[in-house]
This record gives C-alpha cells, structure tokens and sequence, in this order.
C-alpha cells in the first residue's frame, strides 16, 4: 500500500482523537489501586468490578434511569411539536413566518444560564422542582427549535408535487401528512430524534439546576464524584464509557447527517 | 396561579405592554399593507419587521452603551436610541 | 421552491409557539423583572432602575470574562478552521475508508460534554493521566492544570479543539463532496497546481459551509459551559472562568438575583446580536445558490 503525506496526516489526526478516548476505557477495566499505583498502558489485572460496581450501587444507576426519563420525554415533546411546525415552515408562507423562524433560532443559541435563575424559581413555586418533567420541559428551551431547523431542512428537501398529488386524489391533511410524508421524512425525523436526544442527554447545567435527589441525572452524579474527596476513578472512568454508548451504537447510522444535524439542517 | 416569583413591578409591565402593542401593530400594519423587501443603508435587504427588529436591538445597545461608558442621564439616551430606531424604520 | 401563501399555517405552528414561549418567553420577562429590582424577599422588590446594569458593566470581573471568553473564542476559531479544512483534504474520497473515517471523526462529538470533561481530567492529570505523565516525565516540561493557570488555559482550548474540529471537517467535507469531478478534470487539464485546485476551486466552493462552521463554532464556544466546568471548575483563580461560568457563580452561587439578572439580558443581547448575523448570513446563502 502506497502512504503518502496527506495519509500521515490523516492518521496522526484519529491518533490525537481517539488516544484520549482509549485512555478513559484502559482506565474502566483497571482497580483504583493499578490506576494510582503502577502506570500501565493496558490493564494489568483486567477487571470488570467498576462496572459491577455501578450496576449495583442505586446512587449510580439511578442517574442513567433518571436521564433516560427526562431525556426520552424531552424527546417525545420535542418531535410531536415540531413536526406539524416543520411542515409549515417549508410548505407555506405566513404572517411572521421568517420571524417565527428566527426567533426559534435564537433559543437554540441562548446560552442555558441566562434562563437559570427565573427557571430555578419558577419550578420552585409550582412544585416541579427535582421531577423528570421539569428537566423536560427546561430542555424543550433550545430542543424544540433545534427540531424544527432540523426537520425544516429536510422535508425541504422533499418535492412539494408530492403534496399537491395526495390532495388532488382527495387524501384529507391528517391522513396525507401521517401515510405519506412521515415515511418520506423517515430519515429525517430519525437524526432529529438523535440530535434531540443527544443534546438532551449532554446538557449538564439545567438538569442539574433544576434536581436534587428524585430525578438527579448522571451528569450530575459524575461531577459529584469528581469533587469528593478520595477519587474513585475506576468508577468514574466506567461511568463515562457508559454514558458514550447510546452515541457509540447509533454513530453507524447517523454518520452521513452529522454535518447536517449540527449546522440546523442547513447543509 | 400565583405570580410572586416573577416580581412584576408596573414599569415593566407597561415595557412589555408597549411590546405587545408594537407587534400587534405591525401586524395590523402588514395585513393592511404588505411590506416589501428593500435595500437601504443597512448591508442586507430587510422587510419593516427586519427593520423594527435591528433598530429595537441597536437602541439596547446604545442603552447599554450609555450606561457603561457615561453618567449622563438615561433620558438623553432614550432619546438617542428613538432617533436610531427612527432612522433605521426610514431608511434602513 | 415557490411557498404557499396561507395564514393557516399557524395553527401548525402554534404548538411550537407555545412550549417555547413557555419554556422562553415568561422566564424572560421574569429576567427583565429581577434585573431593575433590588429583591430582598420573594415579593418585595424595590424598583432600583438601571442601577443593576451600571454595577455590571462597570464589573472589572466582568470584564476580564468577557475578554477571557473573546480570546477563547477567537483562540479556538483560528485554529479548528484551518485544521478542519486541512483535515477535511485528507479524507479519501470514497470507499469504505470514507465510512470508517466518518465514524472515527463523529466519535468526538457524540460524546456527552461533562463526559468530555471527564476524558480530559483523566488524560491530563500529571498523576495518573497519559498526556500529564508523559509531559511531566518524558519531556520534563513542569505541566499541571489544577495548578497553573496557562496550563489550565491550554487544556481547555486542547479540549474544544479535540472536542469540536470534527464538526469543521465533516462540514467542510460535505461542501468537498458537492464539487462536481468536472472541475477537477478541467483543472488537471490547464495544468493547476495543487494549491490553485484548492485556492480557485475547493475554498469558493466551501464558502457556505465554511461560514455556517465559522459562526456555529463561535457562537457555541461563547456559551461553553459544561467542559471546564468538570475539567477545571472555572479555576485555577479564574483562569478559565468563561461568561456562563462567571453568571452561573453569580446566579445560583451568591444567589445576586438583580445584578445575575441584569448580566444574564446583557448576554442574552450579545447573542441576539450574533444570531442575527448568522440567520441573516444562513438566508443570504440560500438566495445566492438560487440564483
């Protein structure tokens, strides 16, 4: 095989990407001990304790469950909005409607802190406060906008003869928009899920804000960990790892729209 | 529903009335005669509402400005973010 | 594509309206209601004016963050772009390597941010991390992050590059696959250079994409929060304090309702500000490939 410059260049580069990454799982599989004691490029006594260790103490399990709860139903608001919203950006104009637009950008932009404290208060006085839904709902700030950029992006993408067809062979709107352009968008509505998701799952100031104990998320757990005195690195390094899976098993399929997905669905 | 934890004082109740009121306007405004885009001293081409958005910006700004750099009285700076508001509607 | 006019559409629309008005709107106006008043117990507000916004922006704190955060900003920008593109070249054309190149660069940004954070603690720490042992022993440069400022600085700067050039190369990458293989020929045929391919060809071409990377990477670097959060805590000093650390310190550490509140809409209007360029520029492109 003929190497080349541009080749070198190219694997010095995933080098520099994944030898932080392949630090924290060697990390995972050692005891605290090897970690601190001895530094050792691959785990000498490979060891699955800090994994064991997790699923069996609730103070860190809970974290993934309470973070899959608020996020899936981040995710759920998120998409059953935007959709109908989406279809009327790149189907019609409207009164405001570029405005409409741009001021959901905006709240995708805006940094989660300046909404802290009004949010801090307000789930106060209405007793949401540390429940999953008000983390949901935080999250839905800069989610829904997100989806509907997102999803405005490729059902632009879909011709609007398809449209005009289905109603000229008296399809009804409900009907037309749930048999045929659904599953046209199918691809679209998948990445939107995954970037809603994500973003969900990675925000850290809002979840943890707005919890204490009931619905305290993983994050939150994490930064916990580091702050306490007495490191127990294992376990952090292997609560890393698995909070990378749910991006590690989709990352197959949503490679071709990463790009997309994060420039709003404008490439 | 209790409203406490929002703290309104009338001052800027009538900031937001006045808000409200601006936006039904140019919306009463642009049902009675649509807007249509044009190119004036501002580097792109903005409909009214652009133009309302940039000069209610830019008057913060000044505001801002104000505040930070000086200790006049704010009301020569409200003065001067109407007139930049003002020139912008006209002929942004 | 030529729109239907219709009013209608808002009923599709107003869903939408009303989650992020809620989850938008009320909070701030909330925020505007805090910052001209002086709140000593829920409900009894004394109406203080501008006094709020005078203390902030005469803050030196704030503005060592504002210009810490400008620096950042800027540091990261001008070194992902230029190392994305570069990148962006390198990447083979098509194959199964291109798929495999795909996932390993998309690794990074599928990552959680805290978890970013924690990668970095562990990688860096001159104790245990690889990165930290390695500079400290094999090269014998003095290096640690929880202590000495620059250091902690450089992390965090490593970090968002490490974190956020995969973006700037799948970007530009996706602006690459759009050229056409005519261009290439035509240019092989006229004898171009390598660097007049990319100057005359490949950049003009990745203009629109080069622009979107630029202001998302901007715009997302100014309201970094959460990895120097976890890798430095906004510390050694305030070396790493950026502007949502420095509001959130305020905001829920000294609970300072009025003055968090009057920093968080002087914020939210720099981002407002930012926004609209890159609303105004994402249009602009748009009309430019139409025509």
């Amino acid at each position: 095989m003929k190497v080349n410059g541009r080749q070198i260049v190219l694997l010095l580069y995933l080098g520099f990407l994944l030898l932080p990454i392949y630090w924290l799982v060697n990390m995972s599989f050692q005891t605290t001990e090897e970690i601190l004691g001895t530094f050792s490029l691959v785990p000498e006594k490979f060891t699955l304790a800090n994994y064991r260790m997790i699923f069996t103490d609730s103070s860190w399990y809970m974290g993934y469950i309470n973070s899959i709860k608020y996020v899936l139903l981040n995710t759920v608001i998120s998409l059953s909005v935007a959709l109908p919203a989406a279809y009327a950006f790149s189907r019609f104009r409207f009164l405001g409607d570029k405005h409409m637009f741009f001021w959901l950008l905006t709240n995708r932009m805006s940094p989660p802190a300046v909404f802290l404290l009004p949010f801090f208060n307000f789930y106060q006085t209405v007793g949401l406060f540390d429940t999953h839904i008000a983390v949901a709902l935080a999250h839905c700030l800069f989610n829904v906008p997100l989806a509907v950029w997102i999803l405005e992006g490729f059902m632009s993408g879909i011709p609007r003869e398809i449209d005009e067809t289905a109603f000229i062979d008296g399809y009804s709107f409900p009907r037309f928009f749930f048999t045929i352009f659904i599953p046209l968008v199918k691809a679209g509505i998948g990445v939107t899920a995954f970037f809603c998701f994500m973003f969900s799952w990675v925000e850290l100031l809002l979840a943890r804000t707005l919890t204490t104990v009931n619905a305290k998320p993983i994050a939150a757990t994490m930064t916990r960990t580091i702050s306490a005195a007495g490191m127990d690195w294992g376990g952090l390094a292997a609560a890393g790892v698995l909070t990378m899976i749910p991006g590690a098993i989709v990352i197959w399929f949503v490679r071709n729209y990463m790009a997309k997905g994060f420039a709003l669905g404008r490439v | 529903m209790d409203l406490t934890w929002m703290e309104w004082t009338p001052i800027t109740a009538y900031f937001f009335i006045f808000i409200g009121c601006t936006l039904a306007v140019m919306t009463v405004w642009q049902v009675l005669s649509p807007t249509v885009e044009r190119k004036g001293f501002l580097p792109m081409a903005t409909t009214r509402g652009d133009r309302l958005f940039v000069g209610l910006l830019g008057g913060c700004y000044i505001l801002l400005a104000f505040i930070g750099l000086s200790e006049v009285s704010l009301w020569y700076a409200l003065a001067v973010a109407l007139a930049f508001l003002g020139g912008v509607m006209r002929f942004g | 594509m030529e729109k239907w006019d219709d009013n209608k559409a808002w009923f599709l629309v107003l869903p939408v309206f009303l989650v992020v008005a809620f989850s938008a709107i009320i909070p701030l106006m909330t925020v505007v209601n805090y910052s001209v008043q002086d709140i000593m117990a829920p409900g009894q507000g004394i109406f203080v004016g501008p006094e709020w916004y005078r203390e902030v922006l005469h803050d030196p704190r704030l503005h060592e963050a504002f210009l810490r955060q400008l620096i950042y900003s800027f540091t990261v920008l001008a070194i992902e772009i230029p190392l994305g593109i570069a990148v962006a070249l390198t990447l083979p054309s098509k194959g199964w390597k291109v798929s495999a190149c795909l996932v390993l660069l998309a690794l990074p940004l599928l990552i959680p941010w805290n978890v970013v954070g924690t990668i970095w603690v562990v990688f860096s720490r001159p104790d245990i991390g690889l990165a930290g042992v390695t500079i400290n022993e094999l090269l014998g440069i003095p290096y640690n992050y929880t202590a000495d400022p620059m250091d902690s600085w450089l992390t965090v700067v490593i970090m968002d590059i490490w974190h956020w050039t995969p973006l700037v190369v799948l970007l530009c990458y996706a602006g690459l696959q759009a050229i056409p293989e005519a261009y290439y020929q035509a240019a092989k045929i006229d004898g171009a250079s390598r660097w007049a391919v990319f100057r005359f060809i490949q950049l003009p071409k990745m203009r629109g994409v080069l622009m979107i990377a630029v202001l998302l990477r901007f715009m997302d670097s100014f309201m970094i929060y959460t990895e120097p959060f976890v890798l430095t805590g906004g510390g050694p000093g305030n070396s790493t304090t950026f502007l949502s650390q420095f509001l959130t310190k305020m905001a829920i550490g000294q609970f300072d309702l009025g003055p968090a509140a009057a920093f968080s809409l002087i914020y939210f209007l720099v981002i407002l500000l930012l926004s609209y360029i890159f609303y105004t520029v994402i249009t602009n492109l748009g009309k430019g490939v139409a025509k």
